[in-house]
């Protein structure tokens, strides 16, 4: 466990070091979204560079395919390309390491990139896992902004009208979208409530970037049965340095050498705290 | 008269190959009973899904049961599946690459009198302008049940335009030569060259016939296969020709004509004359009715061929 906690902090590193290389990227969602990813690829889901042909494997869908930095930090570290490559190569000319999720590169099942496409997909990929009588399981992971899309909706119904619990959704519920405050945006309160009103099973996780309280959301969600699952990772956007925490600009902001110098230091001291927790 | 309109003839073909693979499924946005498909939700329900109304949600469902392994034919009104689910056309089956067959029916101004928010007179231009997806308006039932058969064979997206109405034949049940992604030339004719898709083959035909009573020799060309097109058939016509016209059932830009016009432009000018139906919601009536109005239909097509030679 705190193996994992303390590979966050080097992960994220990667992430600001993609963007700051490629000049541009999602840095905050990259942040807040990391920690599930983690969760879900080092102790959750079946997805290994060995097992990518593999029928039983689980499915991964990025539905908000803008925090590909994160995603790309994630299968670095599980070993399906080298990190030193998407650090050097991302958003170059001719790289195939873009700004959203590619399916020419090992690990990424389907493209995405346009919000409200990653839930309909999964619940294809769930209904082909219950055709086959295979026991994979299907997640994806979307943002809260990403929840004003109606296609969302159309698969919140269709999940739960096919009785999906093989299917587990992920909300990257960090309350900041381009333009300021989700609620001021367009409201997504109460999402629980909303989705569970669809005929979802909700578990909220109070703190969506601590590891222990989402490993422990994952493996109820394995336990649900008849509906489909939504874990609702309440995180703070730019999450590992005050430098980008909960701050709207930091959307897409490029960390100048200066913020990068506080940023790395942020993520080292706090890396180091996990020693003395 | 033919009663069979091409989407029963999927129907009838996805029924018979699903029979021995069950890797085959079908869905459908509460538009069984208009795509023909309810007998094959009934002899077959583990192998159809129903999304209801709901054509984005039907893509990418369909996408994502594509990427693990399915056949996937996604079938509604090709009016709403052209647009509303453009993005997951777009997305979910031409850029991720998956195995999805996409059924627009009631294709064209099927829906007559409905008016403009079921007419799909734009589906061939949105749908060959994204890349990786292919675009096909089989004639009749034949060469419908010979393209199904066709696209069950590969594992790439396509998007397939059928009409509502049972069609005359244009081919038999002994004879429908058949080669993916080439056209075929039903009359030759070296004066002019008539190039149609879907139910425009029909009216094509006939007015090649009312042409060859006059003497002139008018080629038909049934370019199904509208992406990729059969670049080699339209130059090997233009090249013998005087004149090539074009006839569809979609709106004057991006679809038919527009393509043969660069193909032609391109590589052997020749003067080339699209007929489609207008720039503005068309005039109420049933599709023979609205396809006479607009000169789409073989008188039109004839008189169109004289003023192009003249």
């Amino acid at each position: 466990m705190e193996d994992l906690k303390a590979l966050s902090y080097d992960l994220r590193k990667h992430v600001v070091d993609m963007i700051v290389e490629g000049k541009g990227g999602h840095i905050g969602g990259d942040m807040s979204v990391i920690d599930a990813l983690i969760a879900l690829y080092f102790r959750v889901m079946n997805i290994s560079p060995d097992n990518q042909e593999d029928e039983n494997r689980d499915r991964f869908v990025m539905s908000k395919g803008h925090c590909v930095e994160a995603l790309y930090a994630v299968l670095a570290a599980k070993g399906f390309f080298p990190i030193e490559e998407v650090i050097e190569k991302f958003s170059k000319f001719g790289s195939p390491y873009i700004g959203h999720p590619n399916n020419k590169l090992p690990g990424i099942e389907m493209n995405s990139g346009s919000l409200g496409h990653g839930l309909p997909v999964s619940i294809g990929m769930a209904l082909a896992g219950r055709m086959d009588r295979r026991d994979y399981r299907v997640y994806t992971v979307m943002g809260d902004g990403e929840l004003a899309e109606g296609s969302v909706w159309e698969g919140a119904m269709a999940a739960a009208h096919y009785k999906l619990d093989n299917l587990c959704a992920t909300v990257d519920r960090n309350r900041l979208q381009i333009s300021g405050n989700t609620e001021d945006v367009m409201a997504q309160d109460d999402l629980g409530e909303r989705f569970r009103s669809f005929g979802w099973h909700v578990i909220h996780v109070a703190d969506g970037n601590d590891m222990d309280q989402l490993l422990a959301a994952y493996e109820e969600a394995k336990t649900v049965k008849g509906k489909p699952a939504l874990v609702i990772a309440n995180t703070v956007k730019g999450c590992g340095s005050a430098v980008m925490e909960n701050k709207a600009p930091w959307h897409h902001k490029v960390p100048s050498p200066e913020e990068y110098e506080q940023i790395i230091g942020d993520f080292a001291r706090r890396k180091e705290a996990l020693c003395h927790e | 008269m033919n009663k069979i309109p091409n989407r029963q003839a999927i129907c009838e073909v996805l029924m018979e190959k699903a029979k021995t693979d069950r890797d085959i499924v079908v869905l459908c946005s509460d538009s069984r009973g208009s795509a023909s498909l309810a007998p094959f939700a009934k002899e077959f329900p583990e192998q159809f899904v129903e999304t209801g109304i709901a054509e984005q949600n039907l893509v990418g469902i369909a996408a994502g049961l594509a990427k693990c392994g399915k056949k996937v034919f996604a079938a509604s009104p090709a009016s709403f599946v052209s647009t509303r689910s453009y993005e997951q056309a777009k997305v979910d089956c031409a850029y991720s690459g998956t195995n999805v067959t996409l059924i627009g029916i009631s294709g064209g101004v099927s829906y007559g009198a409905l008016g403009m928010s079921h007419h799909s007179a734009q589906d061939i231009a949105a749908m060959s302008a994204i890349p990786n997806m292919r675009v096909y308006l089989p004639s009749d039932r034949f060469q419908t049940a010979c393209l199904i058969e066709a696209l069950l064979q590969d594992e790439k997206p396509a998007y397939i335009r059928v009409g509502r109405n049972p069609v005359e034949d244009i081919y038999t049940e002994e004879s429908c030569p058949f080669v993916l992604d080439r056209a075929n030339v039903l009359m030759e004719g070296k004066d002019a060259a008539i190039i149609a898709c879907g139910e425009m083959v029909r009216p094509a035909l006939g007015a090649a016939e009312k042409l060859k009573e006059q003497g002139i020799g008018a080629r038909v060309i049934d370019m199904y296969c509208v992406k990729p097109l059969d670049r080699e058939a339209i130059l090997q016509a233009a090249r013998e020709v005087k004149a090539v016209i074009t006839a569809e059932e979609h709106a004057p830009f991006g679809g038919l004509g527009s393509m043969v016009s660069q193909v032609v432009a391109a590589d052997c000018p020749k003067k080339v004359v699209n007929l489609a139906l207008p720039d503005a919601p068309v005039i109420t009536g049933t599709s023979s009715e609205v396809f006479a109005y607009y000169g789409l239909d073989a008188a039109g097509i004839v008189k169109a061929v004289e003023e192009a030679l003249s």
